[in-house]
């Protein structure tokens, strides 16, 4: 399964506050109403701690939760 | 939905129906679209509207006798259409039209004998149909004098669509009989043929048929010009039939003239006086005449209802809509949106001349949606959260009044009243307790938002408890104050005697807490008062009492509007719900009174002054027009405190349930971190719970520039962002949002 890279979605200056260690653009599982996508987000190497940007939240992704709700 | 009731519910609405000069018309020429063309200077247009439906266009439009007049609506506003003089003007004016091409020659052939009117429209329309046709006559002649050369231009058109003219041949009975040999089948022309001829009985009315097989012919004596070019389509259409070996009389009833359902409101028109016709109109005088037509059309549910106006289209198209909805197995369902943002307030079926009651419609449909498992999960998660909430342990009561063992009466506020206004529903229990005695108190929810989702088993559910709170009070007489619940009450528990608080002040007389003098308010009914009569007298009686002046907005009474949160429209669609609560706001400039908790919440959040009832009955500190709307966080807690807050200081007693780990941690929210939290429906119970999940694992994010913090958490299928700071013993909260995908295998 292809990464999805969403523009924009990068670690904006957050970092991990409980192991102190910079965010990594890595592939994440992301999972609604039976469907998968892969995305490609910032994430703590360290304890895996995932970071969803406000804009993607509430852009994009609220997008395809609303798509994936009338399919 | 099955196919049947579909149909029921398109025939139900009359949009699509013919306006009535169209039904008027025996050609049932557009007028209506004529019209708007003209009206827009789009002469060819309105012109190629006119050469579409009639034969010989050049020659029919500048005889047309009009019968569209009497039937035009205008006709009683200032006066008809002057429909033949526009039809005039354009003939002479418009770029002249093709002439229609007609179906592939089918290798039949047809006789017309007789070069009238009726014999020259026959030929055209049975050549349109496919066959060769040879007119037989001593020569054309329409009956009436045309400018030079229009007969002509007509006449070569037909010879292009395949129509042979014998000229000076006078018809004969001889003729009639050897055409019937040769052709498949002849059309006679009553009134352009010698008597003689006119020996094969009386022709059929329906039909045109003659006692003759194949032999047709026009009912003689017929003077208009339109009628005949009718006459000359019957024929051909009879003719079609007869060579295809199908049904001559089925479903024939709109040839001709008919009854059209269509309903047109004129109640608001202005009459216009028709242009003068003098010898003619110009353009700029037939634009201004095409302009005064009406453009018959219903609308009269959509014109009152910000979501009809909204998708844009009638009930008929969003009948299909819903039905196509329901249809789709695989792909994206496009109506669902619109199937949950009805407001099921029963206006449209009200205003409708038919009963199309689209409340019907929606609310069926979500129920099969969530029977079916379609139903999108967002769309009413977070009012049926808030259902159970006001259901649950830290909301509900059942209680005989303090002291009593028995309940004669049981005041039942609403879970919105209770929400928004705790104090006016303490201090009208305590005037009710005053004045009736053993009035005992439940507070939970109707089940409203569990009905308007269609989840009709929670309903029962919720109205199980309700009920046996009810019965353990042995079943006393509901008051009840919230329209809503009077409504679903007094349908779901027919076995209980339901009052409206305002019935019962109708009859106590006001409480000694009423405001006196208060000047002149604007009354509005909510949409659950719409077929209760009573009550909405009751209300006015009381205001009358108040000293209020009483208007009304246009849409009132058994018409009033929805203020947006019926259906649930606002959880569904917060903007359409806004725009709903905003019409209704602009709809009077005097400050509102209402009945309704949301609707005094849904007009109030709009900047517009509005007071409930209760705020003139039982005004608390706030000045009643301005109390402010609570936010969702803020009606979760006054509904909580106002049940610890009763159980205290009237029945003495702990509340008895203990405060969960997370109501431990103290927030204060910036304003924008308040109005993210308002708009994305994150309550600060949610906030709370992500910052004692951060506190607990020691996870979160932490800004390089801001040094602010940032956490996530999923209770149950929403997971909430918080942005925040710690602030002496607890979180300044500066921003939140939330989305529902999960993030697999990372933080919980």
């Amino acid at each position: 399964m292809s990464v999805i890279k969403v523009p924009g979605a990068g670690a904006d200056g957050w970092k991990c506050g409980h192991c102190d260690r910079e965010m990594v653009m890595k592939p994440v599982e992301l999972t609604y109403l039976n469907s998968l996508f892969n995305v490609e987000l910032p994430v703590c190497p360290e304890c895996g701690y995932v970071f969803i940007p406000e804009a993607l939240a509430l852009g994009k992704m609220h997008q395809v939760e609303q798509l994936l709700e009338d399919k | 939905m099955e196919q049947a009731e579909l149909r029921q519910w398109e025939h139900r609405c009359i949009q699509e129906e013919s306006p009535q000069c169209v039904a008027a018309c025996p050609l049932h020429v557009d007028a209506r679209e004529c019209c708007t063309l003209l009206a827009a200077r789009r002469v060819d247009k309105a012109w190629a509207v006119l050469a579409k439906t009639m034969p010989l266009p050049g020659v029919l439009a500048r005889i047309c006798d009009g019968p569209c007049k009497a039937a035009c609506l205008r006709k009683d506003i200032g006066g008809a259409i002057e429909m033949g003089a526009l039809e005039r003007f354009l003939a002479a004016s418009a770029k002249p039209a093709k002439p229609p091409r007609p179906l592939p020659r089918n290798g039949k052939s047809v006789a017309v004998l007789g070069g009238g009117m009726t014999g020259l429209c026959a030929a055209w329309e049975i050549a349109r149909k496919g066959f060769a046709v040879t007119v037989y006559c001593a020569a054309p002649d329409v009956g009436a004098a045309l400018p030079e050369g229009v007969l002509e231009g007509e006449l070569e058109a037909m010879d292009r669509m395949g129509v042979t003219l014998e000229r000076g041949v006078e018809p004969t009975s001889e003729l009639v009989e050897t055409q019937l040999e040769e052709r498949d089948a002849v059309f006679v022309d009553s009134d352009a043929v010698s008597d003689a001829v006119l020996n094969f009985g009386e022709p059929d009315e329906v039909t045109l048929g003659t006692n003759r097989l194949g032999l047709f012919a026009s009912r003689p004596g017929e003077g208009s010009p339109v009628f005949q070019a009718a006459a000359g389509r019957r024929a051909a259409n009879s003719i079609m039939r007869f060579s295809q070996g199908v049904s001559m009389v089925k479903s024939r009833e709109l040839e001709g003239p008919y009854d059209t359902r269509l309903y047109t409101n004129r109640a608001e028109m202005e009459p216009v006086e028709p242009v003068a016709v003098g010898d003619g109109y110009d353009e700029p005088r037939a634009v201004e005449e095409a302009a005064r037509c009406l453009k018959c059309e219903c609308m009269e549910c959509v014109k009152g209802c910000v979501y009809l106006k909204h998708y844009k289209q009638y009930p008929k198209v969003y009948v299909r809509q819903v039905y196509n909805n329901e249809a789709i197995v695989r792909g994206t369902r496009q109506a669902n949106k619109m199937i949950n943002s009805c407001m099921l307030c029963g206006l449209c079926d009200t205003v409708c001349p038919e009963d199309f009651a689209m409340g019907e419609v929606c609310l069926e449909a979500r129920r099969n949606m969530i029977a079916k498992g379609t139903m999108p999960p967002s769309a009413h998660e977070f009012a049926l959260r808030d259902m159970a909430f006001a259901d649950g342990d830290k909301c509900a009561l059942a209680r005989h009044a303090p002291g009593a063992d028995s309940s004669e009466y049981v005041f039942f506020p609403g879970c919105q009243l209770t929400a928004t206004d705790p104090g006016g529903a303490e201090r009208a229990y305590a005037d009710l307790r005053n004045r009736l005695g053993r009035v005992g108190l439940i507070l939970r929810c109707c089940g409203a938002p569990a009905r308007w989702s269609g989840r009709e088993s929670l309903f029962r559910e919720s109205l199980a408890e309700l009920k046996a709170a009810w019965e353990g009070l042995g079943s006393p007489r509901i008051i009840a104050a919230c329209p809503s619940c009077i409504k679903i009450l007094r349908e779901a528990m027919p076995e209980a005697e339901i009052v409206s608080h305002w019935s019962v002040l109708s009859a106590l007389g006001l409480p000694g807490t009423a405001l006196q003098d208060v000047g002149t308010l604007a009354v509005n009914d909510p949409c659950a008062a719409r077929e209760d009569g009573a009550l909405r007298a009751d209300v006015r009686g009381l205001l009358d009492a108040l000293g209020v002046d009483m208007v009304e907005a246009k849409y009132s009474g058994e018409l009033t509007q929805c203020c947006g949160y019926g259906g649930l429209l606002n959880e569904v669609d917060p903007a359409l719900g806004e725009a709903a609560a905003k019409a209704r706001a602009d709809a009077v400039d005097e400050d509102y009174v209402t009945y309704c908790a949301m609707c005094r919440e849904m007009i109030a959040r709009t900047g517009k002054r509005a007071m409930h009832l209760y705020d003139l009955l039982y005004p608390g500190d706030a000045e009643p027009g301005a109390r402010p709307a609570p936010g969702h966080s803020e009606r979760r807690e006054n509904r909580v405190r106002l049940r610890e807050k009763l159980l205290r200081e009237l029945w003495s007693e702990a509340d008895g349930v203990s405060a969960e780990d997370f109501e431990k941690i103290w927030v204060e929210c910036t304003e924008e971190g308040a109005a993210a939290m308002e708009s994305r429906r994150i309550l600060k119970s949610d906030v709370q719970k992500v910052l004692l999940q951060a506190e607990r694992s020691g996870k979160h994010l932490v800004h390089g520039g801001t040094g602010r913090f940032l956490a996530s958490f999923r209770p149950v299928v929403v997971t909430y962002w918080v942005e925040y700071e710690p602030d002496g013993d607890g979180y300044l909260v500066h921003n939140a949002w939330c989305h529902r995908m999960h993030i697999e295998g990372a933080q919980p």
